[in-house]
């Protein structure tokens, strides 16, 4: 086991070098996002084969989303998610209330911009968590509100 | 040594994520830059970025005191510092007459857990980072070190060892910036 503020040090490390190695400019923004989000999808494919190994076959799928949500994030995050919303439809809205990464960010509104970055990475596990289980998705994050509290829309993909 | 070397209680997680984590991350690095020279300089920088603010955390945590020597200070590094922040503890070896290099002999390394290293990578130093963050930490504590991985045994060498060399005290100035 390692200490929780290496891999958070690793995190903040990781955010910070792709910052810098993609060019500034509100054209290239969406380049950070993406290939972070890229590192998380390895990272989540690789972690859920792992963890998933010991576990029976999941019911439906339902019953992933909760496994992930619970097992999933608290082997990322420490704490499972504070509440999941679904429309029953193949959409899901993963909410928890003091997501690890965020706690380190001033809450004013002012840096709600500059948080993206830093969550691109564990959509990018979800979908790749996902993906490994069968389900293509789509994980966006949703910063509409205050850090810590966070969001993440989860939809298959028809 | 007199001293009682006591690691503080951190929250910890399963090394897993963090191994994968770091794993994503190396195969960015060689998508981007291609050339594993390159990515070896860039690991290394991000473990010096990670070091120096690493080592805050540790002060803060640890109430470790002035080091006499560097001998004692190679033992906060391996029974204090890797144990506290990745669990494991490197063998302190290989002092030189003047005692002013040493090295760490690593039985164990989580960033290598799952790794195997492919004919055409056999440049790559996998585990560069910890060569940066040990000259970042270092750094903010006045010491000038070269860090080196002299042998690993993901490219087929017997064993893991960093070499350790101090090369200067530093003066009291301004602490320095990001790489």
């Amino acid at each position: 086991e390692v200490a929780e503020s290496v891999f958070d040090f690793l995190h903040m490390e990781m955010v910070n070098y792709v910052q810098q190695s993609t060019p500034a400019g509100a054209s290239h923004k969406d380049e950070v996002v993406y290939k972070l989000e890229r590192i998380g999808f390895q990272t989540g494919q690789a972690t859920i084969e792992r963890c998933t190994k010991d576990v029976h076959r999941f019911k439906d799928q339902l019953d992933v989303i909760k496994f992930l949500c619970k097992e999933f994030w608290t082997l990322a995050y420490g704490k499972q998610i504070d509440n999941l919303r679904t429309n029953h439809r193949g959409v899901y809205v993963l909410q928890d209330n003091r997501f690890r990464v965020f706690a380190n960010i001033s809450n004013s509104k002012q840096f709600l911009e500059n948080a993206a970055p830093y969550a691109a990475f564990a959509c990018g596990m979800l979908r790749g968590a996902l993906a490994n289980l069968g389900i293509v998705s789509v994980v966006t994050a949703d910063l509409g509100q205050t850090l810590p509290s966070y969001n993440q829309r989860v939809s298959r993909a028809k | 040594m007199s001293r009682q070397l006591r690691v503080p209680d951190v929250k910890r997680i399963n090394s897993e994520l963090f191994t994968l984590t770091y794993g994503s991350l190396v195969a960015q690095l060689i998508k981007d830059f291609e050339d594993d020279e390159e990515v070896n300089k860039q690991l290394e920088k991000m473990g010096y970025n990670i070091g120096i603010r690493l080592i805050e955390e540790f002060l803060a945590r640890t109430n470790t005191g002035k080091c006499q020597d560097l001998k004692e200070t190679a033992e906060v590094i391996s029974k204090v510092g890797f144990k506290m922040f990745l669990g494991i503890t490197p063998t302190v070896t290989g002092w030189d007459a003047e005692g002013r290099e040493f090295s760490l002999m690593f039985d164990e390394n989580p960033l290598t857990e799952f790794v195997e290293l492919p004919e055409s990578h056999k440049q790559l130093r996998y585990s560069n980072i910890l060569c940066g963050v040990l000259r970042g930490a270092l750094q903010m504590i006045h010491m000038k070190v070269e860090t080196e991985f002299v042998r690993d045994t993901l490219r087929g060498d017997d064993a893991t060892e960093m070499r350790i060399r101090l090369l200067e005290i530093l003066q009291d100035q301004a602490p320095p910036g990001e790489d």
